[in-house]
């Protein structure tokens, strides 16, 4: 069982510490939620957990299967089991989607053998199909320019396409919702439903709590300044719907007074 | 603005303080730029017509001067550092002593065979055609061959399109071709295998001249692939080519021209086509090689509903210079064409696109299109997109758009988070930029060249 366990987490941008002690644990199997107000640093969080450059990490670790994964790039993360599904896709015109998982796949298979010729095309195409299936996902969206003119919805049900063909352990959700109206959050909450179970680990960075009604967390964490301030069960989220974030600050503060 | 007018005066001052340092400079400069060292018992021997249009060549590139950076077409490419008198014509034979054609340039890249294949050398040629093809009376042969068996089909083409007196290098090309290509497609003759020619230019201080024409006869069609290559030498040399094709009244025509010149080969072609009546040409082109290359690339569209593509794909590295002026004359009403001209940059290279569309008075509703797209990989490349619009008719549509961007962390962060790594993600950034061009090209086997033609470049 594998886990990704984050100690002591600070992170910068531009010499601004946006991060300031995160600490949390995810295990294979659970669904841990992370919501906040604006501006705390959830997104920060997302992205250095999978290794963009532009965010500097200054204290802390990032450990998952025995390594220190902040010592690794991007894509040693992502073959290790690690998967981050964006708040915005990037289009790359010119790469249809079917070329691209193939490039994904098949850089995983040379990774364990230098000498590997790729996924053979037949087997690939059943491959994609039955998850394009499993999504209930129109199998042109194959031959489509990935993410190049997508549509909200089709941007975000391609990154769950995307998590499907790759099968990580480990997957950041990152504002999934965001953009969608709620026939479009459902059919990703639903592709994201078919694909957890005992061997995905799902963390869910979130500003609403609507997102939450369709994909069940186990444990939801309320981030804010940069650290994780309350944890708790899914009543947590809840209770932030009903009575926003204030509370939760007016307790750090008396926290901090004391 | 401020700031280059600063420049200029520190520059001015530096001038004022040395200016002897500048002046011996610019005096040993001139010394390097010698003339061409042929002379006139270099023409190649012929009769009749052929002999006159060789010596009016070169009476012209006796005349004219080598091209400077002080003319329009020339002001990007800076040719002054040629060892003009270093090159030589290759010796009748040459080829024997030089490396051969590599197996890979020889493959049918259009079709699972030829129709016929000729391969050009220094000092030679090797000539195949199918004997069903000869029966029907296409002619596929190098230029000796052509102007002792088919003078007068010649006569129809050469120098009908490009006139020697357009430049320097034309005027070279013109007088002293020694191997080339006579390609004739008659009257309504469709050709299914498609036709592949290579211009194989080893051998350092060489100039290699060529002169290819075609002649596509009424409502005729044809495949043609024409490649130019030759291995990396120490030394310079020189390739001075000219290209006349004509597409006569409802012919059809695709051409492909592919370029892998050596890393010391100046590299300099006029090439113009002109389509009649409800003529329609695919040209594309294909520009990996050479140190440095000037191409005027000229489609003429002189018939009614006469159509015209020209798809471009360059990538550059090093040092090499790769400079593209192209032109879609629109001569003729409702005459339609269509450029797209894509190319990468890495390494301190460097690229030059200058287009122009011109549309003749009378010439209405014509359409016509043109686009420059470049990549530029590394910071020490540049690529310079200069597209241009001439119209003289009233009832036109003509639309143009060129650009210049770069490799972006974003795209490349994004493919390595799925787990591929940074030189896969690059190069799978680049392919991806490069597939509106091969979404043009009908022909697999080019669309694998030029993707080997992106991993070569990649490694």
């Amino acid at each position: 069982m594998s886990q990704l366990e984050i100690k002591d987490l600070h992170v910068s941008i531009d010499g601004k510490e946006i991060l300031q002690g995160v600490n949390l644990v995810v295990k294979q199997g659970e669904i841990h939620a992370i919501m906040g107000p604006n501006g705390t640093g959830k997104s920060t969080l997302a992205y250095t957990l999978m290794g963009h450059p532009n965010y500097t990490v200054t204290k802390g670790e990032v450990i998952f299967k025995d390594q220190n994964i902040l010592e690794l790039e991007a894509d040693e993360r992502s073959r290790l089991g690690m998967f981050l599904a964006f708040q915005y896709p990037v289009a790359i015109p010119g790469v249809t989607v079917a070329n691209f998982l193939r490039s994904a796949i098949n850089a995983r298979r040379r990774a364990v053998n230098k000498e590997d010729k790729g996924m053979p095309i037949p087997e690939f195409r059943k491959l994609l199909k039955e998850k394009m299936d499993l999504l209930k996902m129109d199998n042109a969206f194959a031959g489509r320019y990935l993410n190049d003119g997508f549509s909200g919805g089709e941007k975000k049900r391609a990154e769950i396409l995307q998590m499907a063909t790759l099968r990580p352990e480990i997957a950041i959700l990152d504002e999934t919702d965001s953009g969608l109206d709620i026939d479009a959050l459902r059919v990703v909450a639903d592709g994201v439903n078919a694909l957890t179970g005992p061997e995905l680990g799902v963390l869910v960075i979130t500003h609403y709590q609507r997102l939450l009604n369709y994909i069940k967390p186990h444990f939801v964490h309320v981030m804010m300044g940069g650290r994780i301030v309350e944890s708790g069960g899914p009543d947590l989220a809840l209770s932030l719907e009903e009575h926003g974030y204030d509370w939760i600050r007016e307790k750090e503060k008396t926290e901090e007074a004391a | 603005m401020l700031r280059s007018a600063q420049d200029d005066t520190s520059w001015m001052r530096i001038m004022q303080e040395k200016p002897k340092v500048v002046v011996s400079k610019t005096r040993r400069a001139e010394t390097a730029a010698k003339d061409f060292a042929f002379t006139q018992a270099d023409i190649p021997a012929a009769s009749g017509a052929i002999a006159s249009y060789r010596t009016k060549a070169w009476d012209a590139f006796k005349k004219q001067t080598l091209p400077d950076v002080t003319l329009e077409a020339w002001r990007r490419t800076d040719i002054h550092a040629m060892p003009l008198d270093s090159f030589k014509l290759p010796a009748e034979g040459a080829y024997k002593d030089l490396p051969s054609v590599p197996a890979d340039l020889l493959k049918p890249l259009v079709a699972n065979q030829h129709g016929g294949q000729i391969v050009l050398l220094p000092g030679g040629s090797k000539i195949d055609l199918d004997e069903s093809l000869a029966k029907q009376g296409v002619i596929f042969t190098d230029l000796k061959t052509a102007q002792k068996n088919y003078p007068e089909i010649v006569a129809r083409i050469l120098g009908q399109t490009v006139n020697v007196e357009e430049g320097k290098f034309s005027a070279l090309a013109g007088a002293l071709a020694q191997n080339g290509i006579l390609l004739y497609v008659p009257k309504n003759v469709k050709v299914e295998q498609p036709l592949h020619s290579i211009l194989w230019g080893p051998g350092a201080g060489l100039a290699h001249i060529s002169h290819l024409l075609v002649l596509v006869d009424e409502g005729a069609s044809v495949t043609y692939v024409h490649e130019s290559g030759s291995p990396n030498e120490s030394n310079d040399a020189l390739h001075a080519g000219i290209v006349e094709i004509k597409v006569m009244q409802g012919a059809s025509f695709k051409f492909v021209e592919l370029q892998s010149w050596g890393r010391h080969v100046w590299n300099f072609t006029h090439e113009r086509i002109r389509v009649e009546r409800d003529g329609n040409l695919d040209w594309i082109f294909g520009a990996i090689g050479s140190k440095l290359t000037k191409n005027f690339s000229e489609l003429d569209l002189v018939g009614e509903g006469a159509t015209g593509r020209m798809s471009g794909f360059y990538f550059t590295d090093g040092t090499q210079h790769l400079d593209h002026d192209t032109q879609q004359n629109h001569l003729a009403p409702h005459t339609t064409s269509d450029l797209l001209f894509k190319g990468a940059l890495k390494g301190k290279s460097r690229s030059v696109w200058q287009g122009m569309i011109y549309v003749a008075k009378g010439a209405e509703k014509t359409d016509g299109y043109q686009a420059n797209r470049n990549l530029v990989l590394e910071e020490g490349a540049r690529a310079d997109s200069i597209p241009g619009l001439e119209i003289l008719a009233d009832d036109v549509r003509c639309t143009h758009g060129a650009t210049v961007g770069r490799m972006e962390q974003e795209p490349l962060f994004y493919l390595k988070s799925r787990g591929i790594p940074q030189k896969e993600a690059e190069k799978l950034v680049v392919e991806g930029f490069f597939d509106p061009i091969f979404q043009r090209i009908p022909f697999e086997g080019v669309r694998e060249r030029f993707q080997e033609y992106i991993a070569s470049k990649m490694e």
